[in-house]
């Protein structure tokens, strides 16, 4: 367990310096998720060394969230001013995406068969 | 008293405290306004206005919990490594369709803001709401947008996308996982890809991809847009 955090830790911590120093606009924790993908692939660090860490993590990730979404909580104003162009707008979008991005993903995948 | 709510204990502890128990109201009535997520940030937001703490206070605790996400995010190479093989397999639909979310959900964003009469503030806010939080601030303090007001809608969108984004994926006859994982992780990043993965590994997998590869062709395509529009 320890060394599963310790290496999610460390991949995030390279990710972040990597992310800072080159200015980059994509986050650290995102770069350091890549850099772990390379990783396994190359075989450079084991699943085994990560599982336990990593399931811990992903079955509470939802828990995580929500301290930022209290925070929203500080701009009730904000959103108050504008409400309708800020929430049908965020709403109804987010539809939109999911249709898009769902149905492309349906119309060119042909190895959809494979896990209905 | 308000040392006390003051310490990190605080909001450790009733988020945690929240958390479990919006889960165990999920978990017993099935009920999709019931997620967990968007339950415990509504209790909380009222408990915290009823009894009059700040949220500076909240947060001392808060902040605490929020570093997790962190090291989670890196986790999620884990599922995307067992199913390599898959994911390859699909690798030409899944970038189209990112991209292709991407761009719908700047345009439609904006596009519906702008007719609702949002100002131009508000209209540039809304642009990134589809992708993870630290991309998305990235995005609007380039643009010119309210850069609290981008990271509500973030919230906003992801809460939405964990409370019916796979359900609205069935009734518009998307049942593959891989299909369901694209469009909820793309339109509505972690939060949904949160809920995703407590049901779907392969799913919550695919979801984990599109929130760095929607982030990264968002973070490329709004400046192209708006230079496209300086030039009309």
């Amino acid at each position: 367990m320890l060394q599963g955090l310790v290496l999610l830790l460390v991949f995030q911590f390279v990710g972040e310096g990597l992310s800072s120093w080159f200015g980059l606009p994509i986050p650290g924790n995102v770069i350091g998720m890549a850099l772990m993908l390379l990783a396994l692939v190359r075989g450079w660090v084991k699943v085994e060394w990560l599982q336990d860490a990593a399931e811990l993590l992903l079955s509470y990730m939802a828990l995580f969230f929500v301290p930022a979404g209290v925070g929203v909580m500080l701009y009730f104003d904000l959103i108050g001013r504008e409400w309708l162009p800020i929430v049908a707008g965020t709403l109804l979008s987010t539809f939109v995406v999911m249709a898009v991005t769902g149905w492309t993903e349906k119309l060119l995948d042909r190895a959809e068969g494979a896990d209905d | 008293m308000t040392e006390l709510l003051a310490s990190p204990l605080f909001g450790i502890s009733l988020t945690l405290l929240v958390y479990h128990l919006a889960e165990h109201l999920y978990r017993r009535t099935r009920f999709i306004l019931f997620n967990p997520v968007a339950m415990s940030i509504f209790s909380i937001i009222v408990l915290l206005k009823v009894l009059d703490i700040p949220y500076a206070d909240y947060n001392n605790g808060g902040r605490m919990i929020l570093f997790l996400l962190g090291p989670s995010v890196v986790a999620l190479a884990l599922p995307l490594y067992q199913r390599r093989q898959e994911i390859l397999k699909r690798k030409l639909p899944i970038l189209l369709g990112i991209l292709a979310g991407a761009i719908s959900s700047i345009i439609s964003a904006a596009g519906i803001a702008w007719l609702l009469g949002g100002s131009h503030e508000v209209v540039l806010s809304l642009v990134p709401k589809s992708v993870t939080t630290p991309i998305a601030i990235g995005i609007v303090e380039k643009i010119g947008g309210i850069v609290p007001l981008t990271a509500a809608l973030v919230v906003l969108t992801g809460c939405l996308g964990a409370i019916c984004g796979p359900e609205f994926c069935r009734v518009i006859g998307i049942r593959s996982s891989a299909a369901t994982g694209l469009a909820v992780g793309t339109a509505s990043h972690g939060i949904g890809t949160a809920r995703l993965l407590g049901e779907d590994r392969f799913a919550g997998a695919i979801a984990g991809l599109a929130i760095g590869l929607n982030g990264l062709a968002t973070a490329l395509i709004v400046p192209l847009l708006w230079l496209l529009f300086e030039l009309f």
